[in-house]
């Protein structure tokens, strides 16, 4: 009894390590193409892949969103802080221009909160 | 280079929109600067049409760069429309409900059964070796069940597991995933487990899998309907136009009319695009924008905009915005923009579903600890059916829903009234407004001034004369009351004359020579100065002022000649329309840079009680603030530029935007036509979208939240009951769909009839 206490426990942490403490590795986004600075990210099994991106301080650039999820939910990407917000085709490529952002997080998520993804920028 | 095959080449035709060529020589040019691009095969243009087709694999974007280099504007035929995406949408929407609906079938084909034979009491349990056979079998169907109908939840978890983020499906997939494990385990080591725990949750599984199936599927049908204002608005657009190109008419597609195209509207159609009338005149039906019922009438020089329905003459008009610049598009897009945002009401939900999933994964864990710690026999069926229960329940999609389905409808019912709401926030903040500031001028008036009386004071003079005079002093002024005279003169097809020595008074008026004669043309203050007898005068000027009037003096020649008076008439809504606003307990105040009298005559036609008069344009945001210490929470409602700041510093920014010149950014809220009413139906709509969210959270809240202890088997202690999964199930699929249906109820809600 004892030892399933035990795993339990170990479990909740692990848990709690997993989703909040760890940070995972954010994808960079090399500013060496100036403004026309673009990163892929595929809207698939309920993540945005790559979902965590650094980008460069002071630039423009562009997120090309390729939706590959029928689910409704998929269907809108919003970046609250930035008051973007846009619709995406299905199967299909769409291009979201960023403004040039602050140092910062900035979280883009669907509509339910089901997909998440963060803006690193440094 | 890489040679490409010709069926690469013949996959690789691409239309480009040519802007500016003006000339049947200038397709040689284009034609020859895109056939020097390495990789294009051929490029004819189509002159008519101002098209070019393009076969080679080459990017659009080196193509029309090219085009632009040698002076022209390019832009891709392919974008595709809004119309095109949403008919995209719509039959993706229809195949992913079908595939829903068949994985539901497939899943509740096994689950139930099952479960009807569970419910008669059929035993659940492993004994005999003939249980255990059977047992076996249906579990490796439900496994099947579990690829065909679910594999999209298992994907999905271990996706975002491995991206450090849980959501809904991780909760399915372990909820799930725990019970046909501990089932499995009951078959194939039942003696591993104590007699009273061997029993299977197999048709848990499959019905949960199912349910949630047809939970989607009802959302995907439900959330169709949510964006049906939008698919008004964009059904507004004409899809062909009929431009003259080469003195000819033709009929092209709408993507292709250009900028200063000269395009024929005939009665009945659309305008296809924004512009200005060029020819002809006609009245034209502006309601599907404004919400105005009355046609317009338009001729030569007027703005007409796209969406607009025309209804009695043929014109022609030239295009002056094409494409995504049409007010319409534009429209369409704040809309869009707005129905995505979010209201600070919904940061809550946000917050807590981002924490959510894994808090309800430690809830759940724990909760299998205590019934295996403290729990009766079975223990560890009861903690396998607990952490399962729960795991079910607390799914946070409704949750995220609760919020965004509500705005998307309320910002779209808007819309459709002609009230565009910029942002979620705008539209809490607007149904909470206490207070509401109307500018006098353009706002509650027309803002177009007009001559109302002459009172000839020496019958020597007729009005003709008077108005002559008076016209023809003015026509120096810029002021908004003397543009009403000269305008009056014109409308009786008086000629002006010319004055000299015009000389500006500020303050009082203006003074002027006319054919050897000294004229004064002001107010009271003026005539005064040059010491006039005005005698009875003064109570005739009092007694216009009292009808919110402007009376000016005129004199020729030191003697009093006429009083002129000048008035902004009230439109003919205002005053029902700010009784409504009264009627719902908002305190009403004019704000005017105009003076007392005339203020206090309008403000007492309308019904207002409280007016801030002779108030200087820079002053205006001081009464915002004003109000806002006195703890109101203030809305501002303006037409001009100078009410900008003012506007800026209200809680709760109105424009009136009449038309093409909406200013669709500037303000939190525009009225799209110049009527009141849209006041009220801004708040009306915004309280009824408040309150539909809070209805969502609430609902959701019980779902998730409330729904948990009892998942986790609090009622065991008092009434020996624990929720069954197969139910937990249940009320997570329809958790969602209550919220959306609920959202939709919004769609039904009416403005008060006016
Ligand atoms: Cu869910």
């Amino acid at each position: 009894m004892l030892i399933i206490n035990l795993i339990g426990l170990g479990l909740i942490v692990l848990i709690i390590w997993w989703f909040w403490v760890y940070k995972p590795q954010s994808t960079q986004v090399s500013d060496e193409q100036g403004d026309n600075s673009e990163i892929t990210v595929v809207v698939k099994d309920g993540v945005y892949q790559p979902a965590r991106i650094s980008l460069p301080e002071n630039k423009a650039f562009k997120i090309k969103f390729i939706r590959k999820d029928a689910s409704p939910c998929a269907a809108s990407v919003l970046f609250p802080d930035l008051e973007i917000s846009a619709d995406l085709p299905i199967n299909a490529e769409f291009t979201l221009q960023l403004p040039a952002l602050k140092k910062g997080e900035y979280a883009f998520h669907c509509q339910m909160k089901m997909y998440s993804g963060t803006v690193v920028v440094k | 280079m890489n040679k490409l095959t010709g069926d690469q080449l013949r996959n690789n035709t691409q239309d480009l929109i040519i802007e500016g060529a003006g000339c049947a020589s200038c397709v040689g040019k284009i034609e020859t600067a895109l056939k020097n691009i390495n990789g294009v095969e051929s490029a004819e243009m189509n002159f008519a049409l101002r098209t070019v087709s393009i076969s080679g694999n080459v990017a659009s974007e080196v193509l029309i760069k090219a085009v632009e280099n040698i002076g022209y504007n390019a832009k891709s035929a392919s974008d595709r429309s809004d119309d095109e995406l949403i008919d995209e949408k719509e039959v993706a929407d229809e195949k992913y409900y079908a595939s829903l609906m068949k994985q539901m079938w497939v899943a509740l084909a096994l689950g139930m059964p099952l479960m009807i034979y569970s419910l008669f009491g059929g035993p659940m349990t492993v004994e005999t070796p003939l249980e255990r056979g059977v047992w076996l079998f249906v579990g490796v169907l439900c496994a099947a069940i579990m690829y065909f109908s679910g594999k999209h939840f298992y994907i999905g978890a271990w996706k975002s597991l491995l991206n450090h983020t849980a959501n809904m499906d991780t909760l399915i997939a372990l909820g799930t995933g725990t019970a046909w494990i501990y089932s499995m385990i009951v078959v194939l080591f039942p003696l591993a487990l104590p007699e009273m725990a061997r029993h299977v949750y197999f048709e848990a599984t499959a019905m949960i899998i199912g349910l949630i199936n047809l939970g989607l599927a009802l959302e995907v049908k439900a959330r169709g309907k949510t964006s049906e204002a939008i698919k008004r608005l964009i059904g507004l657009q004409a899809k062909t136009a009929r431009v003259v190109r080469d003195k000819k008419e033709i009929d092209i597609a709408i993507e292709q009319v250009l900028l200063n195209d000269i395009v024929r509207v005939r009665p009945g159609e659309k305008v296809p695009v924004d512009g200005v009338v060029t020819q002809g005149n006609t009245s034209i039906d502006e309601s599907m924008l404004t919400g105005e019922p009355m046609p317009v009438v338009k001729a030569e020089g007027d703005k007409i905009v796209a969406g607009t329905l025309n209804k009695s003459g043929s014109i022609l008009f030239k295009a002056t915005r094409v494409g995504k610049d049409t007010a319409i598009a534009q429209i369409i897009n704040m809309v869009k923009r707005a129905q995505n945002s979010k209201p600070p009401i919904g940061r809550l939900a946000d917050i807590i579903s981002a924490y959510f999933v894994p808090v309800v994964m430690i809830i759940s864990i724990v909760s299998a600890l205590v019934w295996l710690n403290f729990g009766p026999d079975p223990v560890l069926a009861f903690a396998v059916v607990s952490a399962t229960t729960v795991l079910i329940i607390a799914c946070p999609c409704a949750l995220g829903l609760a919020t965004p389905m509500s705005v998307m409808v309320g910002v779209g019912k808007a819309a459709e009234a002609g009230v565009l709401i910029r942002n979620g926030e705008a539209l809490q903040t607007a149904s909470k407004v206490t207070a509401m500031i109307l500018d006098k001028t353009g706002t509650i008036t027309e803002g177009a001034p007009k001559v109302t009386d002459i009172i000839v004071a020496d019958e020597s003079y007729s009005e003709d004369f008077i108005l002559t005079v008076a016209a023809s002093i003015e026509s120096g002024s810029e002021h908004p009351l003397a543009q009403a005279i000269v305008d009056s003169a014109i409308e009786q097809n008086i000629e002006l004359e010319n004055t000299t020595d015009f000389q500006a008074i500020a303050g009082h008026g203006v003074k002027a020579m006319l054919n050897g004669q000294q004229l004064l043309f002001g107010n009271q203050k003026l005539m005064l100065k040059h010491s006039i007898a005005l005698n009875g005068y003064v109570n005739k000027a009092q007694a216009l002022a009292y009808k919110a009037k402007t009376p000016m003096y005129l004199a020729i020649d030191n003697k009093l000649a006429a009083i002129i008076a000048v008035s902004d008439p009230i439109k003919s809504d205002s005053i029902a329309a700010i009784k409504r606003l009264q009627a719902i307990g908002i305190r009403v105040v004019m704000l005017t840079g105009d003076n007392r009298a005339t203020a206090n005559a309008v403000a007492k036609q309308v019904g207002i009680t409280e007016v801030f008069a002779e108030v200087l344009p820079e002053d205006k945001s001081n009464k915002v603030a004003d109000l806002q210490a006195q703890g109101e929470i203030v809305g501002m409602t303006g037409d001009g530029i100078n009410d900008a700041p003012a506007l800026a510093l209200a809680n709760v920014g109105f424009a009136i935007g009449t038309g093409t010149d909406v200013a669709i950014e500037s303000a939190d809220i525009t009225l799209m036509r110049g009527s009141l009413h849209g006041l009220s139906d801004a708040i009306a709509v915004s309280k009824a979208t408040l309150r539909n969210i809070k209805q969502n959270l609430f609902g959701a809240f019980i779902y998730n939240v409330a729904g948990i202890p009892f998942a986790a088997g609090i009622l065991y202690p008092f009434f020996g009951l624990l929720l069954n999964p197969v139910v937990a199930g249940a009320a997570m699929a329809f958790s969602s769909l209550t919220v959306v249906s609920n959202a939709n109820r919004l769609r039904l809600f009416k403005p008060q009839d006016h």
